[in-house]
């Protein structure tokens, strides 16, 4: 472990990129100390403060850092808040999906057969179909709303950690110790969980933190697309998207400070994964 | 006269767990037109020699000192373009495994035109007649059909033969062989043996063969080096070294060649084996394995030399 | 070769056959299918005649296999919005669609194999690691953001260039195109640089993956020891042999890209099939859905089908030992 850290801390970018998450991480959980204004409520916003620039003194007597958007709320306090909404959705998506992807996976390993068939089949096919068309119409059909979004974003991404942990788990099952357990009066159970399982949490971890990162960047899309939560609770794209109209007057920081922020989180968490990925690759060691 | 001279040659790997020291002082020199046996287990740094006579070690090897003159040029520390101009055109090289060698996925025909038109403008047509040309001069039949054949269609020796009919391609007076034959069928092997030796005796062109295996070598060259960590440990003409070796290391590769062994007789092995290269032992690096040594192989061993051999031995075993 | 052109056809059908009984099943789960079929606005009586028209009193394998006839038949039903056979429909959007989406992925692979075999040939060098960080950007930045800072930076900010539709189109076979036109062609360069990004990255990542392996080989040794340069063996050798991988993807890919044009579509106002679907999807334009969600299954595996048989064209070992 201690060397594993090191490891990583050799390289610069990523340990700036995984300090950059804890900072995001820390700063929307603390979300309701700092922010100036809660945005979602829809009483301290004044109309009169819609659409500032950055740097202007509100009705409320605290300056917008980060200027307001269309409904008068402060940016910068709109923005803490929806990094809060968005990390739940990837954390969630990114959980749950490895949980479905996992029990998929070695279900499929260990069961063998016309299952194995069956499950794999299904996978492959949806990892070669876009996920964000499957995102899209299920968010179609389910509706709009956080429990709907997270099942949609689910089924876009559980094929990525049914593959990994089928991959990682038939290549343990081959092994000769795992072979000489099941050869012995345990349960099947305690093979996965004590021989199959350890094994197979590495590189899904590794798929979890790209994933929580595409999860986030895919509701995101669909929060602009408008299919994603509702406005009660602006998510970061759908600041994006009610800023969208602005931009072409020349307002543009409505949409950009929300994007900046997206895409700080996005590309550090992906940094953090192709670090983690590149140290856990046998193939690139020597 | 001389092709080839090869002084203090050393070649390196600067790697993480240390320096390894794969080519350590190698000196030796080529007649043109003479046929050298390179000799050595895997690890002897005889195919690091090998690619650094051609300028190609892969990092973190490099050469760290010596020279080498071909033909009055020095090729260490030469431009990489003059370099690369002179690869394939007046230095060849064939490899090991022919299937790893050529290109899966292009006709024989094109790799051997590219061969051609690396050095200087040769129009696809007249390429392909110098193909067809060599390929049946190495013993390719139909060879201008075969021209539009890739690879995987050749049979393991035939793949061979085009890898030779590719190095002959520009006329070279140099081929470095690095176990060419290590990979085929033993009636194969004699087969491309005998053909390269007339090959190399019709065209004048000098040859290096690398190999572990020190009845290829005694069937085909003139003279022999036999290399262990890194050092030329005995040189001399093919026939001598083998009648009445100076080494006990190659007195150790002699003993354990089938053909040496009596009927019913147990197969003689070198006990041990190859040092790691960066963990070489003081002195001489073969003591640990060798029945001769005493305390003065921890010194390092000095060069004896007969007549027109030479070998690195505190304990030579010819008078 | 025949035997396994055979075979793959089976199978692409044994999946479009699953493909269908899929999205039937959703559409009669999803609540009622006269919901999904019938405009809401329609009245008892063309609702009732629907129904029979439709089949839908009948037992619910007749109803697959009158489902599966219809699809067969290319009758989709009538889009509740535009008042068109969908089908039509979706066929006048798809020219806007598949001109973007091939302009994109030529940017994407044009540009981007170039980089990834420089990248892959000198991995430490200053310029592959300005390359390798365009490629981390590429993947991980959403979409529709670049399409945002393309419109702010080029449209807005500089005024270089239209963001928005597809400008004047010139006909060709009956078809309207963008790219024939200089006019035409400066409104698609935003939203296919914008589609490209992803691919871009893709791209530089494959290829240089597959170079740095195959620069390691002994091919390349050999090659070298040919006396070769290394942009003829770049050029020759390794261009070629990363070239399957590479095609691969680019198949796959354009099925991708079609896909996600819906976000560059929206952003770019592109009147394609991805603004269709998006605007079907707000105005709950039903049986557009349905009719995009099995043509866009079809394309795949029409894709992928069409990749697997090129693999054989590029692969001389392949094309001998037909189906392996």
């Amino acid at each position: 472990m201690k060397a594993f850290w090191r490891e990583y801390a050799e390289n610069r970018v990523a340990l700036l990129a995984l300090a950059v998450v804890l900072l995001i991480v820390g700063a929307a959980l603390s979300a309701p100390i700092f922010a100036p204004q809660d945005p979602y409520d829809l009483a301290s916003l004044d109309l009169m403060d819609a659409r500032r620039p950055p740097g202007f003194v509100g009705s409320g007597g605290y300056t917008h850092l980060l200027g307001t958007d269309a409904q008068g709320r402060d940016l910068f306090s709109a923005i803490l808040y929806g990094l809060r909404i968005s990390l739940q959705m990837g954390l969630a998506a990114g959980t749950v999906s490895l949980a479905v992807g996992a029990l998929l996976g070695i279900l499929a390993a260990q069961a063998g057969g016309w299952v194995e068939t069956a499950i794999m089949r299904v996978v492959d096919l949806q990892l070669s179909f876009p996920a964000i068309l499957l995102a899209l119409v299920l968010v179609a059909v389910l509706g709009q709303g956080k429990t709907q979004l997270v099942i949609a974003l689910v089924a876009a991404q559980y094929a990525y950690f049914a593959r990994t942990a089928y991959g990682a788990a038939s290549a343990e099952r081959r092994k000769d110790y795992v072979e000489a357990a099941a050869a012995t009066p345990l349960s099947t159970l305690h093979i996965v969980f004590r021989h199959i399982l350890p094994n197979v949490l590495p590189p899904l971890i590794v798929v979890a933190t790209v994933q929580v990162a595409n999860a986030i960047s895919l509701e995101a899309t669909l929060s602009f697309l408008g299919l994603g939560l509702p406005p009660t609770e602006p998510s970061l794209g759908m600041l994006i998207a009610n800023g969208f109209q602005y931009m072409m007057s020349g307002r543009t920081w409505i949409s950009v400070y929300p994007g900046i922020a997206l895409i700080v989180l996005v590309v550090a968490i992906n940094l953090v994964g192709d670090q983690l990925r590149d140290q856990t690759n046998p193939r690139l060691r020597r | 006269m001389t092709l080839l001279d090869v002084t203090d040659l050393r070649t390196h790997f600067f790697t993480r767990a240390g320096v390894a020291r794969a080519v350590d002082g190698v000196s030796f020199s080529l007649a043109p037109g003479e046929i050298l046996g390179l000799v050595g287990e895997s690890g002897s740094g005889k195919s690091v020699t090998g690619f650094s006579l051609i300028g190609l070690v892969d990092p973190p090897g490099r050469i760290a000192g010596g020279s080498i003159r071909f033909d009055g040029q020095e090729l260490v520390g030469m431009a990489p373009d003059r370099l690369r101009a002179l690869r394939g055109r007046r230095i060849a090289m064939v490899f090991q495994d022919p299937q790893a060698t050529l290109n899966p996925v292009l006709t024989i025909g094109t790799q051997m035109a590219l061969a051609l038109q690396a050095h200087g403008r040769v129009t696809d047509r007249a390429a392909a007649d110098r193909a067809t040309a060599m390929l049946t001069r190495v013993g390719i039949p139909e060879a201008a059909t075969r021209l539009n054949n890739y690879p995987h269609e050749f049979s393991g020796g035939m793949r061979q033969r085009v890898a030779i009919a590719m190095a002959l391609l520009n006329g070279p007076d140099l081929i470095v062989a690095d176990e060419p034959t290590t990979a085929l069928d033993v009636s194969i092997q004699a087969q491309i043996l005998a053909e390269m030796k007339a090959l190399a005796r019709d065209s004048g062109t000098a040859l290096i063969w690398i190999s572990h295996d020190l009845a290829t070598v005694s069937s085909l060259a003139d003279r022999v080096l036999v290399m262990y960590a890194g050092r030329i440990v005995e040189s001399g003409p093919v026939g001598a070294v083998l009648r009445a070796p100076l080494h006990p290391y190659t007195r150790g590769l002699l003993d354990s060649l089938p053909a040496m062994a009596q009927p019913g007789q147990r197969l003689a092995q070198i006990p041990g084996s190859a040092p790691s290269l960066l963990a070489l032992p003081q002195g001489c690096p073969f003591a640990p394995r060798c029945a001769h040594a005493d305390a003065a192989c921890t010194a390092p061993p000095p060069r004896v030399e007969r007549a027109d051999r030479h070998a690195l031995c505190h304990h030579p075993l010819a008078p | 070769m025949l035997g396994y052109v055979i075979q793959r056809l089976l199978q692409a059908a044994l999946v479009m056959l699953a493909m269908s009984a899929l999205v039937f099943a959703g559409v009669h789960a999803i609540g009622n299918p006269i919901d999904v079929l019938i405009s809401p606005d329609a009245t008892q009586d063309i609702r009732e005649q629907a129904i029979r028209r439709l089949g839908l009193d009948l037992p619910l394998w007749q109803q697959y296999l009158a489902f599966l006839g219809r699809l067969l038949r290319g009758d989709f039903g009538t889009s509740f919005v535009y008042g068109m056979p969908v089908l039509q429909l979706i066929l006048s959007r798809l020219p806007a669609t598949l001109e973007l989406a091939l302009a994109a992925v030529l940017i994407g692979t044009l540009a981007g194999v170039p980089l990834g075999v420089y990248a892959g040939y000198r991995p430490d060098s200053v310029a592959s690691r300005a390359i390798m960080a365009v490629s981390v950007l590429g993947f991980s930045v959403p979409t529709f953001w670049v399409g945002l800072i393309l419109i702010l930076t080029f449209a807005v900010n500089l005024g270089w260039l239209p963001a928005g539709d597809r400008g004047p189109l010139l006909e060709v076979f009956g078809i309207g195109w963008s790219f024939l036109s200089l006019e035409g062609l400066s409104f698609l360069v935003l939203p296919a640089l914008n589609l490209s990004l992803f691919k871009l990255a893709m791209m530089i990542r494959l290829s240089r993956a597959g170079t740095r392996e195959i620069m390691l080989t002994d091919t390349v040794k050999f090659a070298r020891a040919a006396g070769l340069t290394d942009a003829t063996i770049l050029r020759r050798h390794v261009l070629r042999l990363i070239s399957i991988p590479i095609v691969t993807v680019f198949g796959l890919e354009l099925g991708s890209t079609l896909a996600f044009a819906v976000v560059t579509e929206t952003i770019f106002n592109w009147p394609g099939v991805g603004k269709l679907i998006i605007d079907s999807i707000t105005s709950l334009d039903r049986p557009v859905m349905v009719a995009y969600l099995v043509l866009v299954a079809f394309l795949f595996v029409t894709i992928n089908l069409v990749v697997d048989l090129s693999y054989a064209l590029l692969d001389p070992r392949l094309r001998r030992g037909a189906a392996a």
